[in-house]
């Protein structure tokens, strides 16, 4: 009788710890959804202001020429890897090959504005030139709004993997079948490593 | 004539653009004329008299690669200085579509403008992002050169309009008369190849194939490889027999290659596409080499539908050994096509071709008046 009461009671709290971790999961996966949609609106924001800037005549053409065609593969990987589109864990199935598509022109994108915003000078070189400190300002921001998104979806997928981690976890399978989430890795600092970067993470290249 | 040759990439980094911008202007001022050559280069850098540096190239990326381009304002104001204290009759581009020198020349510049587009790049969805952009600039170009057929049909489908073949020159003086490397050809004969052997365009591991088959049928006969890259996986099947007659010499310097083409009995290009031109191919031919090479669009121009030149069917390792071993065989025959490639180069040569270029500059000059600043 006794051993009858001690096993409802260990599967009543198994029960009740195994509904706990799922509830947690789900939480931190629709966490991590809701990250991951704001990152993709950062990512194509900055990629347009770049684009509205290369083709705003306010610099030369190479410069132009060079933003243009990063902005613009930047803007093709968005698109063609779905990956702008679809948060739900459905869509998820197609993010393990989308990332690294992604990735590389998202960094290449983040090299041609260090490159630019880098020229010594630059800033003052468009000083009195209409519409440039509104476009300038406005990339500036996108470009932080990347690097803000891209650390707080990083730190989701790192709770989640984490969460994901105990045997029993994995053994009930109480993720579901959503694939395990992969970090986001990108150059996202308009100060390449070794430059001074003011003491800040968002240096004000523009201000 | 007053000359201001605009070259993109930096002046110190081999390349085929330089090579061609530098044997340009050297030819230019043999000719007579008055020659200015502005580059990104670090203003430390030893450079030739007639080269004025613009500063340093940045390493950006750009079409899927990190390449080292001169932009930006400070670029600019460089162009614009050199241009007015230039005073040029003409200005002459190259490759006005990367994202450096050349166009921030065609943007700060007004008068006869001529350009010469050298490589191919297939029309991408990028390019259309960026035509408005280069639009504006390179409307001002009053003469278009292509090199080749490939990068004419690159400029038509990107711009528009048309423009005038004049290929890449070789400068043949410096070919024709070399000392073969010591031991080289040797009484067993030789084979040559010049390229990056790591390169699967270059066709490096058919030769190897040839090679092998020709190899075990004589006794003697060597392969004389220069070029850099891994060789490794390309002779990773050869037998331990054979492997000691390929001898690489890794990079070789200007004057040692062209002693390489000095050195052997049959030359091998088996590029398998890719070649707009084929300078080696032109080289090996003002070096007067008996040459096997890839039956490309290109390389059958150059030879003359093969009358330079043997021809074999591209990639075609059977067909490369079965024609060099012909060649092998052959003496007068290798003489013979020696003397035909010698005289073919001709049209090559520099001095021809920078005659063409100025015909070019002339069919512009008087339209367009001089080369002028436009006001910032």
């Amino acid at each position: 009788m006794i051993d009858a009461i001690i096993v409802v009671v260990v599967v009543a709290i198994l029960g009740v710890y195994v509904s706990w971790r799922a509830g947690r999961l789900d939480r931190l996966h629709a966490r991590l959804d809701a990250r991951r949609a704001a990152l993709d609106v950062a990512l194509v924001r900055r990629s347009s202001v770049a684009l509205e800037l290369a083709s705003s005549g306010l610099l030369d053409p190479a410069t132009s020429l060079l933003l243009a065609s990063a902005a613009h593969d930047a803007r093709s990987a968005q698109n063609s890897q779905g990956w702008a589109g679809g948060h739900g864990r459905e869509a998820g199935q197609g993010r393990e090959d989308g990332k690294n598509g992604q990735e590389l022109p998202e960094s290449d994108l983040t090299r041609a504005l260090r490159a630019v915003f880098g020229q010594p000078g630059f800033r003052s070189s468009l000083d009195g030139t209409e519409g440039a400190d509104e476009l300038l300002s406005e990339l500036e921001g996108a470009a932080h709004q990347v690097f803000l998104a891209r650390k707080f979806y990083n730190d989701a997928v790192a709770a989640t993997r984490a969460a994901r981690r105990p045997p029993l976890v994995r053994l009930l399978r109480l993720a579901g079948g959503a694939p395990l989430p992969e970090f986001f890795e990108i150059e996202d600092s308009l100060v390449g490593t070794g430059e001074a970067g003011q003491g800040a993470d968002m240096p004000h290249l523009t201000g | 004539m007053k000359v201001g040759l605009v070259c993109p990439y930096t002046w110190d980094v081999p390349g085929g653009v330089q090579e061609h911008i530098m044997n340009l202007a050297e030819t230019l001022i043999d000719l007579g004329h008055q020659v200015s050559v502005i580059s990104p280069a670090d203003d430390d850098t030893p450079l030739p008299g007639y080269v004025v540096p613009a500063g340093r190239a940045v390493p950006v990326p750009y079409n899927g690669s990190v390449a080292r381009l001169a932009f930006g304002f400070l670029s600019a104001s460089r162009v614009r200085r050199w241009l007015k204290e230039g005073g040029f009759d003409v200005l002459h581009v190259h490759e006005p579509a990367a994202p450096s020198l050349s166009l921030l020349a065609c943007w700060v510049a007004d008068g006869p403008i001529v350009a010469t587009v050298h490589t191919a790049i297939p029309r991408s969805r990028a390019m259309h992002a960026a035509e408005p952009i280069l639009q504006s600039a390179l409307e001002k170009i009053s003469g278009r050169i292509a090199v080749s057929e490939a990068a004419r049909t690159t400029l038509v489908e990107h711009f528009g309009g048309d423009a005038v073949l004049i290929p890449n020159g070789v400068p043949v003086k410096k070919f024709e008369k070399a000392d073969p490397l010591p031991g080289w050809p040797g009484p067993g004969g030789a084979l040559g190849f010049l390229g990056r052997m790591d390169e699967p365009r270059k066709g490096f591991t058919i030769l190897v194939r040839a090679f092998e088959m020709l190899a075990t049928q004589r006794p003697g006969l060597r392969l004389l490889v220069a070029g850099h890259g891994d060789a490794d996986e390309a002779l990773a099947r050869i037998p331990a027999e054979l492997r000691d007659r390929i001898v690489l010499l890794g990079q070789v310097s200007d004057a040692d290659k062209v002693r390489v083409y000095h050195s052997v009995d049959v030359f091998c290009a088996p590029n398998t596409g890719g070649e707009s031109f084929g300078i080696v191919l032109a080289e090996a031919m003002a070096a007067g080499a008996p040459i096997v090479a890839s039956d490309l669009d290109a390389f059958r121009q150059v030879l003359r539908r093969g009358q330079a030149g043997e021809l074999f069917p591209t990639g075609n390792a059977a067909e490369l050994a079965a024609a060099a071993g012909r060649l092998l065989d052959q003496p007068e025959r290798r003489a013979a096509l020696s003397a035909e490639a010698s005289a073919a180069v001709r049209i090559y040569d520099w001095p021809i071709v920078a005659r063409d270029v100025v015909r070019v500059y002339e069919a512009v000059v008087p339209a367009a008046g001089r080369v002028s600043v436009l006001p910032r």
